[in-house]
């Protein structure tokens, strides 16, 4: 079983707990959702579990083994795929580049050429641009760059930061629906947003965080539950 | 006096584009490129401005006088060279580079002068102050006719081993996928290493690839210079990070340029100098300098900052 747990996660920043007490796990097939509002932790968990910031306390292990304190590049290649807020994309690259670049974590080169048509099918703006430098695409295409880059690194979770960020409602749906699609091949999903209903709507289950605290957890029964959610957000 | 200036002035433009002054100046230039590459590729993945290069080469050209002074064959000598020089640079990298690479700048341009000193005490403690002489590869020194010009074989050496080793580095930057992770660890290391790029890696390869340039710029040097001192290659260290800097330290076709310019610059001055002022070469040379990092402190080919470049 290739799926990730997080027990009693405590992170700070110079003395100050950004997260604190942080228990979730993404098992394969499955959205865990993490929303919250700024400053909750969401995104340093996200970095915790990446090893880009070190956790001052608890357990992270993905497929049984402890990950904790391992360098970003050794849990990129262990099987765990960020997709950063901001995206991220190197500018000056190409598109093809972009997304040989997440080839990066694999440690052997056997049936990539498959999975970068698979990945071209799924976002075929990634096919249309591939020679034109990532910088010159729009927010919505370097998004779909940035989650293909992530995905030819055939991860077994994929943690998505923030995804809908200032994008056009037509390609948030995008979004949303690719994930869908991911989670049907059954990677694990650990998705940070903004878009609360809509996470709640579909994830396995959404947790809520406040001051570095997991404060409830919903599921998608409660997504047309305003007053739940509103609720979630002030307590 | 205004017609001794005049002749003066007139001997300076005539010796500058006399066309051995000009072949001779861009076969400097093009070792100096090399040494460009070197500094400006371990900058690119590690910014890491390494003072320490010079001693590289100083060490590779002693290890060629070594072999030089007991008579072994010329290829033992380079080979010699070349394992002097990538150990070196291993030992450097593991030992100096990689503990501090999470340091800033300054502590890592700090550790590299001391580098630099501790490896040119222990070629004083090891030569003495005189040096040794390498003179195993001084025929390159003959020269041939080439159209009515006499050029030196070394110049023409020079210049073709600069555009292989140019061709070869940009064929491995842009098709190969340690030369795409160089690339994007020069861009931005921690997206780099989120991906999956191996950090300790590139940085191997970058500080293999400067090197393997070292030894050898190393080479060719010591036909040109014979008399290795534990000094030797320090000034030529210095100008081509001020060539680095001018023109555009993070990007290595432009540092590169910057480190070829210098070195042409450096040998036309030293061609129409009358010989007498010599000694003022390298005043020129770093007057320069300022003057164009006044006017273009970015660089001189350095693009300026587009949209592009904002993702």
């Amino acid at each position: 079983m290739t799926s990730l747990v997080i027990r009693d996660l405590e992170v700070a920043y110079g003395g100050v707990a950004a997260v604190r007490g942080l228990s979730l796990s993404v098992a394969p097939g499955e959205i865990v959702g993490l929303i919250g509002p700024n400053g909750a932790g969401k995104s340093t968990t996200l970095h915790a579990i990446m090893g880009l910031v070190s956790a001052r306390r608890g357990e992270i292990r993905f497929a049984g083994e402890s990950i904790r304190g391992r360098a970003p590049e050794a849990i990129a290649r262990a099987g765990i795929a960020l997709v950063p807020e901001g995206r991220r994309l190197f500018a000056e690259l190409t598109v093809e580049e972009n997304l040989r670049l997440g080839l990066a974590a694999r440690p052997r080169s056997n049936g990539t050429d498959a999975d970068l048509a698979d990945v071209a099918g799924l976002f075929p703006i990634v096919d249309e641009f591939r020679h034109r430098p990532a910088g010159v695409l729009s927010g919505g295409q370097q998004q779909q760059l940035a989650i293909a880059r992530a995905l030819v690194a055939k991860p077994a979770v994929l943690m998505l930061d923030e995804p809908s960020l200032g994008l056009a409602p037509t390609v948030v749906d995008l979004v949303f629906s690719t994930l869908e699609a991911i989670r049907e091949r059954g990677l694990g999903v650990l998705l940070v947003e903004q878009r609360a209903q809509r996470t709640v709507a579909l994830a396995d289950r959404t947790h809520v965080l406040a001051n570095g605290e997991l404060r409830l957890t919903l599921t998608p029964d409660d997504a047309a539950d305003t007053d739940r959610m509103v609720a979630a957000y002030l307590s | 006096m205004t017609d001794l200036l005049a002749s003066g002035l007139t001997d300076f433009v005539g010796d500058a584009v006399d066309l051995q002054v000009q072949v001779d100046a861009i076969g400097l230039g093009a070792i100096f490129a090399l040494m460009a590459v070197g500094i400006g590729l371990v900058f690119g993945v590690m910014r890491l401005v390494n003072f320490a290069y010079g001693q590289l080469i100083m060490a590779g050209a002693f290890a060629i006088a070594f072999a030089s002074e007991r008579d072994w064959p010329v290829w033992a000598g380079i080979a010699l060279c070349f394992a002097v020089v990538l150990a070196l640079s291993l030992a450097m990298e593991r030992v100096v580079f990689r503990p501090l690479r999470t340091q800033s700048a300054a502590v890592m341009l700090v550790a590299t002068f001391a580098v630099a000193f501790l490896l040119q005490s222990i070629a004083l403690l090891w030569f003495g102050p005189l040096g040794k002489t390498a003179t195993s590869l001084v025929d390159l020194n003959r020269p041939v006719s080439v159209g009515g010009v006499d050029i030196r074989k070394i110049t023409i050496v020079a210049i073709v081993t600069a555009a292989v080793c140019l061709l070869l580095l940009v064929l491995l930057l842009n098709r190969t996928s340690i030369g795409l992770h160089m690339r994007a660890a020069a861009m931005d290391f921690s997206t780099a290493r989120l991906l999956g790029v191996r950090a300790n890696l590139v940085s191997m390869v970058a500080v293999l690839i400067a090197g393997a340039l070292a030894a050898i710029v190393a080479v060719m040097l010591t036909v040109q210079y014979p008399t290795v001192t534990p000094t030797y290659a320090l000034q030529e260290t210095i100008l081509v990070l001020a060539g680095v800097v001018v023109g555009g330290m993070t990007r290595l076709l432009a540092a590169t340029l910057g480190g070829f310019f210098i070195g042409y610059m450096s040998g036309l001055l030293g061609g129409a100098l009358p010989s007498s002022q010599s000694q003022y070469l390298p005043s020129f040379l770093f007057g320069l300098v300022i003057l164009v990092l006044l006017v273009r402190p970015d660089g001189l080919f350095t693009r300026h900052r587009g949209l592009v470049e904002r993702v």
